[in-house]
């Protein structure tokens, strides 16, 4: 069972008025089998958590620690760290023109086993996966997210985390732009990911819809760069009813 | 790659969206385009351009521009040095390629030859044979533009014929293995290829080891043939190559024409197709890998000079390091006769490191609004740091992410390339020059 440990965790972003501390100070530790819904105003920093996390060149880290099983994430690269088993599902996936997602999954599944899979249970595996997230076989051969839907996306996000199985995977605001249908198709397959895999999940939303798909075990509202609150799901409705209001005012 | 289109009506990779470009007949894509000869400041990375003329317009620009027109003569006298000021070479290091601006023999001398050409020809082909000086077929397609096409034509007493006879499938490739034997060695060519009525033939031009190579290739697509033609450019680091292909296209032929750039210090090849008669179709495929102080310029220009006939046009080249230099220029016209053409041209630039620099000018000129489809495309993009997170963020390792993408970048190109070997040697080219940027 895999453990991430965040702690005191601040990281800055240069932008042209300066450089800009966006994590203030963040405690967060989600082990395996469990789901941790970040909810938060747009702008609270809930996306750079993600993307320090993972170890985008954009943010810099000035202080604090994040470990995976004991393992010093920060002083791995960004490949190191998704070997180790950390997965970053993007709210905003990236097009890679001339590259098929079946050559793409393999490449990645391949990287992060450190062996070429056996093909007869890839091809299985991938089969069965896109079966389950309601995806066309074609799609194996179209290329990495171009052209594709917002929901195409995001299903296509999720398989590889179906297929990755990675210890910890973090969902960038998977479930924004999803039409009723897509948004079931995806709170299933991290369900079925959850359950299969014993990943742990750090599911950051803005709105508490995919609660109502992906039950959470624990729910942290986080406001300007930290967690201000936390709790259990019973948390995420008095968000729904009384919204972010509270917190901002506190903030300031 | 985050790429942004040329300004102007451009979409790329979409043909149908620009096919409202060779319809417009008023003043609109006009007045978007910028004027011909603004230059960006040579700081920029990059830099695209594109121009456009339509019937009924009558601007400088157009005087400028009319690629048809340029005039052509076998006469060296007729053609002036190059210089910088002139559309054709305003992009082209001159001083680099002075020597071959130079009026001179072939460096042969005894027993040693300045370039060697092997020649294999498939089963059931006539022997190589060679063609005088003013003697047909040679001559009646390509008649020189330019100083070096003109000293090449002039200094070359037996051109090389190749022909694919009547009626012939040919399975296997015409194969001509050029070999450049010294850098400070003038060599002069000429090529003749030739595909008779309903025949269908590969020529591989082959370009190894170094030479200051002036080069004619001239290409006879009979009625209803196929011919295509893959020359590629894999030099020494100090060859200097200027070649002019020159194509004909008969009735319901087709030409495809690939050139593959990675090696020399500098290659210049003028690309030039028209049409006989109506229903040719022409291909012009590119691919080119510019490394440091490597400087690869493609110009293109097919002439749609009878009705229905079509053209696609597709370029792309990767850059890296410092001063490496590529630059594309598209010429199409469509003449008054040309009805119902259809041509697309596109050029994409990857640049994979700082100080590299790419030049990309697709120039379209339309003298008739009966066509079915006119459009181009060019783009130049860095390497996508977000591609990159991205697929490192699965796991893979950076080496295997660049080569992953570059690889997807040229795919769309070699896999129109019809032999596996040449497939498969391009791919490990590809490989090899990436290699030598993560060093």
């Amino acid at each position: 069972m895999s453990i991430l440990e965040i702690k005191d965790l601040h990281a800055t972003v240069e932008t042209p008025e300066g450089t800009k501390e966006i994590l203030k100070g963040v405690d967060l530790t989600i082990k395996g089998g469990e789901i941790h819904a970040i909810m938060g105003p747009n702008g609270s920093g809930k996306s750079t958590l993600a993307y320090a996390v993972a170890g985008h060149p954009k943010y810099e880290i000035t202080s604090g620690t994040v470990t995976l099983d004991g393992e010093d994430v920060l002083e791995m690269s960004v490949d190191e760290r998704a070997r180790a088993g950390l997965f970053l599902a993007m709210q905003y996936p990236v097009e890679v023109p001339g590259v098929t997602v079946s050559n793409f999954l393999r490449t990645a599944k391949t990287a992060i086993d450190g062996e070429a899979p056996s093909l007869r249970h890839w091809v299985k595996d991938m089969k069965t996966s896109m079966e389950d997230l309601r995806m066309d076989p074609v799609f194996a051969e179209r290329n990495v997210n171009e052209g594709f839907s917002g929901g195409e996306k995001k299903r296509h996000e999720i398989l590889q985390m179906q297929l990755l199985k990675p210890g910890i995977a973090v969902l960038d605001e998977t479930d924004s732009g999803l039409d009723v249908d897509a948004l079931r198709v995806v709170s299933d397959g991290i369900n079925r990911a959850r359950e299969n895999t014993d990943v742990g999940i750090m599911l950051i939303t803005h709105y508490t819809r995919i609660l109502q798909h992906v039950e959470p075990d624990f729910v942290h509202v986080f406001v300007d760069g930290r967690i201000a609150e936390q709790g259990g799901p019973e948390l995420a409705a008095r968000l729904e009813a009384e919204g972010y209001d509270r917190y901002l005012v506190g903030a300031n | 790659m985050t790429s942004t289109d040329v300004k102007g009506a451009e979409s790329a990779g979409d043909p149908t969206a620009n096919e409202a470009v060779g319809h417009a007949a008023g003043a609109a894509p006009v007045a978007a385009q910028g004027a011909l000869g603004d230059e960006s400041t040579t700081a920029a990375p990059e830099q695209e351009e594109e121009n456009l003329s339509l019937p009924g317009q009558d601007s400088p620009a157009q005087a400028a521009l009319n690629r048809g027109a340029r005039k052509r003569s076998f006469e060296r006298g007729d053609h002036s040095v190059p210089e910088s000021d002139v559309e054709e070479w305003r992009f082209t290091p001159l001083r680099r390629f002075a020597p071959l601006f130079e009026d001179v023999a072939t460096d042969d001398r005894d027993g040693d030859p300045a370039v060697d050409y092997q020649v294999e020809v498939p089963e059931g082909a006539a022997d190589p044979a060679t063609l005088a000086i003013g003697e047909a077929p040679r001559g009646t397609v390509l008649v020189p533009e330019d100083l070096t096409t003109a000293v090449a034509s002039a200094r070359t007493d037996q051109a090389l014929h190749l022909v694919a006879g009547k009626n012939t499938v040919y399975e296997t490739p015409f194969h001509v293995q050029v070999t450049g034997r010294g850098a400070d060695r003038r060599g002069n060519g000429h090529i003749v290829l030739e595909t008779e009525e309903s025949s269908s033939a590969i020529f591989v031009l082959n370009h190894t080891g170094s030479v200051q190579y002036a080069q004619n290739v001239e290409m006879l697509v009979g009625d209803n043939s196929q011919m295509t033609v893959i020359t590629l450019h894999d030099w020494e680091d100090d060859a200097l190559h200027i070649a002019t292909h020159h194509a004909r296209v008969g009735r319901d032929a087709k030409l495809k024409h690939v050139a593959v750039t990675l090696g020399g210090s500098a290659v210049r090849l003028n690309s030039i197709g028209e049409y006989a008669a109506p229903g040719g179709d022409i291909e012009k495929l590119g691919l080119y890998f510019s490394d440091e102080d490597q400087f690869f310029e493609n110009r293109l220009f097919v002439d749609h000079s009878a009705p229905h006939c079509t053209s696609n046009v597709a370029y792309k080249g990767a850059l890296q390091g410092r001063k490496a230099r590529s630059v594309w220029v598209g010429d199409v016209l469509i003449r008054k006769e040309a009805e119902g053409t259809n041509t697309y041209e596109l050029n994409r630039n990857l640049v994979l490191t700082e100080g590299a620099r790419a030049d990309s000018v697709p120039n379209l000129e339309i003298e008739t609004g009966e066509i079915e489809g006119a459009g181009h495309a060019a783009a130049t993009g860095r390497f996508d740091d977000e591609q990159l997170f991205y697929l490192r963020s699965r796991g893979i390792p950076e080496l295997e992410a660049r080569r992953l993408v570059v690889r997807g970048f040229f795919a769309e190109i070699i896999q129109q390339i019809d032999v596996p070997e040449i497939r498969e040697r391009l791919s490990a080219s590809i490989e090899d020059e990436l290699a030598k940027s993560m060093n």
